[in-house]
């Protein structure tokens, strides 16, 4: 802790209580059992390095003589290529600390460049949260200490390994870095040179790192960008530069693409390193739309506006976008109302039609019309123009579908179609056959094959899988992504997780890390800037006179005007402003992204105990436990590294795979972008859930008794905190280390449980390296497990569940009553997942008009800590305990909040297992003579009117510390026409001895538009003064949403 | 183009062609239709005209029967029109090809793009075609193939155009039809169910669905002559025809019911959609 350099201190300091925190499981398994093989050449990896970081780092751990000797005694395990990349390791750790910080994975301000501005207060306290952490372990267990260091050493090892590899292939292409456009025959040669080289390399280190390759990245308007870029960045770095010049906020719509040959084109991916994606390719991009908004309209500013009419008016011009003569034409004359304004007889003659294309094979005719309706546009502004181009164009049938070449399983050729509402089948133009995500059940591929299993039909009782023949494997590949992320953009609202790390299974550990759309609508709502000047320009006409002048000039003082707030606005910015509750709000505000999580629940009935399905499950939900600090990622690693060294084992052939980690660590970064209190909600939400996924297999009484296993690690913790002064903590430690216990003692705890803990320890943030022990533990039926699903198959299977079962009898009940009350979309487990959920979820699609009101109160009130928790503490004794020895946990589960209860543990369960995802959609219709619906549950777009009204009184936000806090209730309780719902969010904040407890309740109230909204606020805020007497109103936040009536439109 | 939705229905004109003689002795194209009362037909026809063109306030234009075509009242089997364009179809009954000659120029006179089916493969019967206002399904029946709705794809880029299957003597027409923007309104056999069902698994559009107990009652037609505010016209089959369904069609709503009655023509395989082609002149006003 003390080596740090520069600000960097912070943040190491918590990575190194995090590996405080691993060691205690650690100590207590792998002291015990000799049978940690598997994990302790990954020790053993990490020893070496260990002393010379630690000694270097901490001081204070001095009698860590323990380690070597372990490493010693594993070194016999280890193939010689691990040997070797100790001693490398070595070298870098006396290279420089500092170097480390960033490859580690911490927190994940620090890995992404763009990053760096993260608050430093929140890395603080982090800090300061696992240093508690840390505390506590030292106190409980002295093993814990001992461990420590070869745990930390381990973790570490993982990005020193990343950086070997890296720069093995960094000297390889030494030479063809000067030359970015990379010559393949010549990189060969240096490859076949690369041992040689190697001793050049390490002595060169140092100088290697900043080498820097020209990026070309040709934009929408036909310009190039080119930029330089340092080698070994992740495709995000470039993705922000291109959008910095582009001076576009609301980027995440947006992606690279490069070409992989002549008919492919693959997105870059923002997680990985470029060089790896791209191979021997030359660094050329094009910038392109990824996803397609499905209401423009709803974009923010017209600067996206206008990019997304140039992407369409290319994919027009390249008939990627079928049109009719008269909608080219109508499209055509927006386009020249956008680019020159009224029609002006005398400017007209001077304006060649034919500069444009307005689509793929141009008529005179077409010109003529297209001049005919520009007259018709007078008055319009350019922006309008392109409004009313995007209006026209989203409703093409093909807007936004992204065509794949397949075969069916008779061999015919026809189409897949990836689309915001799911997968569409073509045959030539036709459309024969569509699946709605919600009817999804997952989605996987295998070599060139591509299948996704479906719903069951109506009369139908099992799913059905259904295969496409890819033209090859990489097709087959590429389609899965896309589809993955064009489900997880669209109706997730927020990205899964990677799976757990299974170095092995590149393919299908891809996840869409991104933001989705709901979240980059919230994010947009934010962004607070004078509309950005900006030129229209043909692309054509530009790429003519500009050609080969990278734009480079204008565009960049452009951005300069506003470059830094307006981008922090967007990426991080919504997280960073503070009001947590309008984010909250804005988030599920969307109607779109919530709804049903049923399809799942309907799932997971029916097919419980498949293997298959509960592995995937499991994972996917380890996926949601990841918490968006850092410190999973450092879990992640070690799985990684275990099942790595397992492969190693057996193949002897090291292989590169830090991409994944980096995939991996970007994640959460880029959840972190978000919005940070939203994202703690996520994460204290999936921490319930993960704990509640392990109890969930079990009776509740058996869950009873785990709650009891895991006051005392909790308490343990608490009373080391109290010296502490610091305030901030890591709301999942505590859960976690519940989930420890569980662990230690449940020995039957059936392997996908396992998992689960694994994963779950992922989440906390400073936990990292606790996880090992586990891991090591079942290693045997883990690996067995994962490889029997798909390391094997490595790169040539992917698989990828949109939905996520839930898995146990207990949930499964509560499934069937939403099912019944949705009529088969059941979205209830939507209302328990989170708020965020919740809120959506309550909306009624089909109603017409339905206006949602959202009250949130918050009270805060400065309070001796012990105090609150005992009045509210109604869950288990745990909690309270914890609360009474002044924890600093800001965990504190407590019921009784909310006037209505049916909360218990049903639906917290499902809560649990049920992440906060989207789910579906279902088309139904009804056999019965009436009337009946074909299908008003799609996920609407819903209209809306959005009003927002904060009431706040002036008070001491105290917040410095890093506050989170932990989702207490939330239950959806519906009348006839109104249904509310309320989440209830505890934080509390211990600022020496002081503990300020907030709390947050959201309530959703939706019905139709006779709901009295005024009456409802009074309501719920008497009810919140009723609920805390002793606590005052702060803030009441209220968003008002009235849908549209929906007649005429679209 | 337009606004989809907005755009159902939308109509100014009217075509209809005569009754020939030639229909009522069952010679020509339809081998083993039922005799049926000429003059009955031919007075239905007539007041479905009528009802167009005074109820609904219709430009109607009625071509002249040909004896050489006595199916040619079923005009609605010859185009499929949608906006300012018109797709010429190409009959599955090699008999009736000719009739779209007079369509076709009557359209072509109307200023309608006209389209043709140049496939000599395709075959394409126009009350196989559902046009929702937003998108387009083909029934694939036995007088419409995959080649035939393929074309209606080409021919209308903007809208996604889905392919039904249909079991059964019927067109998808017959099954089904638009009760309004949002609602579809189908028969109960089980050919129209499953129909509905399909449809439903492929658009992406949310549609409410009508269940009458005739299939034939669901071949109704959803107008909007006049101008945009105006009541819109749900041009049905009447009780004297079809006395069950006439309960479910109260339930919509929104709509002004014309109820005419086509039962002798029926029997000649006519529907209301197959009887009339509506068409707006000036589909974007």
């Amino acid at each position: 802790m003390t080596t740090e350099v520069g600000s960097a201190s912070e943040v190491k300091k918590g990575s190194d209580q995090a590996g405080a925190d691993a060691p205690k499981e650690k100590a207590k398994e792998v002291t015990e059992n000799e049978q940690n093989q598997l994990s302790e050449p990954e020790e053993g990896k990490g020893s070496q390095p260990g002393p010379a970081v630690e000694s270097q780092r901490s001081p204070r751990r001095q009698k860590r003589e323990k380690d070597p000797s372990e490493s010693r005694g594993i070194s016999r395990f280890i193939p010689p290529w691990l040997k070797k990349q100790k001693s490398y390791n070595l070298v870098v750790a006396k290279d420089g600390g500092d170097k480390k910080e960033p490859t580690q994975a911490d927190a994940g301000e620090q890995i992404l460049d763009k990053e760096d501005s993260v608050p430093e207060e929140e890395s603080r306290a982090k800090g300061d949260a696992e240093e508690m952490a840390q505390r506590k372990h030292l106190e409980v267990k002295v093993e814990v200490r001992e461990d420590k260091p070869s745990l930390k050493t381990a973790v570490e090892t993982q990005p020193a390994e990343e950086v070997r590899k890296d720069r093995e292939e960094e000297k390889v292409k030494e030479a063809q870095e000067d030359k970015p456009e990379g010559e393949t025959a010549q990189r060969e040669t240096k490859e076949v040179q690369t041992s040689e080289l190697k001793a050049e390399v390490a002595s060169q280190k140092a100088t290697k790192k900043t080498k820097t390759v020209l990026a070309k990245v040709t934009l929408l308007d036909g310009t190039e960008y080119s930029c330089d870029l340092e080698k070994r960045s992740k495709g995000q770095v470039l993705f922000d530069k291109v959008c910095e010049h582009l001076n576009l906020l609301e980027k995440d719509y947006f992606g690279l693409l490069f070409q992989e040959n002549a008919e492919q084109k693959n997105w870059l991916d923002p997680a990985k390193e470029v060089k790896r994606q791209l191979r021997n390719l030359p660094w050329l991009f094009t910038f392109n739309v990824k996803f397609y908004p499905p209401d423009p309209s709803q974009l923010t500013e017209d600067i996206t506006r206008y990019f997304l009419c140039l992407q369409l008016r290319q994919d027009i011009a390249s008939g990627r976008l079928p049109c009719s003569f008269v909608t080219h034409a109508l499209l055509g004359s927006y386009t020249l109302q956008a680019e020159h304004g009224d029609y002006d007889p005398e400017e007209f003659d001077s304006i060649n039609l034919s500069d444009f294309q307005f689509a793929p094979a141009q008529t005179k005719e077409l010109e003529e019309k297209v001049a005919e309706l520009h007259k018709t546009h007078r008055g319009l502004s350019p922006a309008q123009a392109d409004s009313q181009f995007l209006e026209n164009a989203k409703r093409l049938s093909m807007y936004g579908v992204d065509l794949h070449h397949a075969k069916d399983s008779e061999g015919v050729d026809i189409k897949l179609g990836v689309c915001a509402n799911g997968l569409l089948i073509y045959k030539d133009r036709l459309r024969i056959n569509r699946f709605a995500w919600p009817k999804i059940l997952k989605i996987s591929y295998k070599r060139s094959n591509f299948y996704i299993k479906v719903r069951p039909a109506e009369l139908e009782q099992f799913e059905s899988t259904i295969g496409f023949k890819l033209p090859n494997h990489r097709a087959a590949k590429r389609l899965w992504k896309v589809c993955v992320e064009h489900h997880t953009f669209y109706r997730l609202v927020s990205p899964e997780q990677p799976p757990k790390a299974k170095f092995l299974t590149l393919g299908s550990k891809f996840r869409y890390s991104g933001r989705t759309q709901a979240q980059t609508r919230q994010a947009s709502t934010l962004i607070d800037r004078p509309a950005p000047h900006f030129e229209r320009a043909s692309s054509k006409r530009v790429s003519r006179s500009l050609d080969g002048a990278p734009s480079g000039a204008v565009d960049q003082s452009l951005m300069k005007d506003f470059p830094g707030p307006p981008g922090e606005g967007s990426a991080r910015g919504p997280a960073a402003v503070g009001s947590t509750a309008i984010q909250d709000g804005d988030s599920r505000r969307d109607v779109r992204s919530p709804t049903k999580s049923a399809p799942l629940l309907a799932e997971g009935k029916k097919n419980t105990l498949r293997v298959e399905g509960d592995n995937i499950y499991v994972r996917h939900s380890n996926l949601m436990l990841e918490d968006l600090d850092k410190a999973q990622e450092d879990i992640l690693k070690h799985q990684a590294s275990i099942s790595e060294l397992k492969r190693n084992f057996m193949e002897s052939t090291p292989e590169p795979r830090p991409n994944e980690w980096e995939k991996r660590r970007l994640t959460p970064l880029s959840l972190q972008t978000q919005g940070r209190k939203g994202d703690r909600l996520f994460k204290d939400v999936l921490s319930m859930k993960e704990k509640y996924l392990m109890a969930a297999p079990r009776t509740v009484e058996e869950e009873a008794q785990a709650d009891k296993t895991r006051t005392p690690a909790s308490e343990g913790p608490c009373s080391g905190a109290r010296d502490a002064l610091k305030s901030s903590h890591e709301t999942l430690n505590v859960v976690e280390e519940k989930k420890r216990a569980e662990v230690g003692k449940d020995e039957r705890v059936i392997t996908e449980e396992m998992n689960g803990k694994e994963m779950s320890a992922g989440s906390g943030p400073g936990e990292t390296r606790k996880v090992e022990p586990v891991t090591q533990k079942d290693s045997t039926s883990l690996s067995s497990e994962s490889s029997s699903s798909s390391d094997s198959e490595e790169e040539d299977v992917g698989e990828y569940q949109p939905h996520h079962r839930v898995a146990e009898g207990t949930i499964r009940e509560e499934q069937e009553e939403c099912d019944e009350e949705m009529e088969e979309e059941p979205s209830q487990a939507a209302k328990v997942v989170e708020r965020e959920a919740a809120m959506p979820e309550a909306m009624p699609d089909r109603q017409a008009e339905a206006s949602v009101l959202t009250v949130e109160t918050e009270a805060q009130q400065n309070v001796v800590a012990q105090k609150v928790p005992g009045e509210k503490s109604a869950h288990g004794g745990t909690v309270k305990q914890d609360m009474r020895e002044e924890t600093e946990e800001e965990q504190h589960r407590v019921n009784g909040e909310v006037p209505h209860v049916d909360i218990d543990v049903l639906p917290e369960i499902i809560c649990c297992s049920e992440p906060p995802v989207v789910k579906t959609e279902m088309v139904t219709i009804s056999d019965a003579s009436q009337r009946t619906e074909i299908s008003t549950k799609e996920v609407p777009i819903v209209q809306t009117e959005t009003k927002t009204i904060t009431y706040e009184s002036p008070q001491i936000d105290g917040g410095a510390g890093g506050d989170s806090g932990t989702l207490l209730t939330a239950q959806t309780i519906p009348s006839e026409s109104v249904s509310t719902t309320t989440t209830t969010h505890i934080t509390k904040t211990v600022k020496g001895g002081i503990s300020e407890t907030r709390i947050e309740k959201r309530i959703v109230i939706t019905g139709d538009a006779a709901l009295d909204h005024d009456q409802a606020l009074a309501q719920a805020i008497r009810e919140a003064r009723e609920q805390h007497p002793d606590m005052s109103v702060t803030r009441v936040v209220v968003h008002k949403e009235t849908e549209l009536a929906e007649e005429g439109e679209e | 183009m337009g606004t989809p939705g907005e755009g159902l229905g939308r109509c100014s004109h009217a075509l209809i062609r005569g009754v020939p003689e030639s229909l009522a002795s069952g010679e020509g194209a339809g081998a083993g239709l039922p005799a049926l009362d000429l003059a009955k037909a031919q007075r239905e026809h007539g007041v479905l005209g009528g009802k167009l063109r005074q109820r609904l306030g219709l430009q109607l234009l009625e071509l002249p029967p040909e004896e050489s075509l006595p199916l040619g009242p079923l005009l609605g089997d010859t185009a499929v029109i949608q906006g300012d364009t018109a797709l010429i179809t190409r009959p599955w009954s090699p008999a009736r090809r000719p009739e779209v000659d007079g369509v076709r120029q009557a359209l072509q006179d109307l200023g309608l793009r006209i389209v043709e089916v140049g496939d000599e493969s395709a075959t394409l019967d126009g009350t196989d075609v559902l046009f929702t206002g937003r998108e387009f399904f083909v029934g694939l029946s036995k007088w419409t193939n995959h080649r035939g709705a393929e074309i209606v794809a080409d021919t209308f880029r903007d809208f996604a155009v889905s392919t039904v299957p249909v079991s059964g003597a019927s067109h998808l027409r017959g099954l089904c039809g638009m009760g309004g923007p949002r609602t579809v309104v189908a028969g109960s056999s089980e050919a129209a169910q499953k129909a509905v069902r399909a449809m439903a698994a492929l658009t992406d559009h949310p549609y409410a669905s009508l269940t009458l107990p005739d299939d034939a009652a669901a071949d109704c037609l959803f107008l909007r002559p006049g101008l945009p505010g105006a009541t819109p016209f749900l041009l049905h089959r009447g009780g004297g025809d079809l006395p069950n369904s006439q309960e479910g069609l109260q339930k919509l709503s929104d709509v002004t019911l014309v109820p005419v009655s086509c039962s002798e023509l029926e029997k000649a395989g006519a529907g209301l959609s197959s009887l009339c082609l509506v068409l707006s002149t000036r589909p974007h006003c």
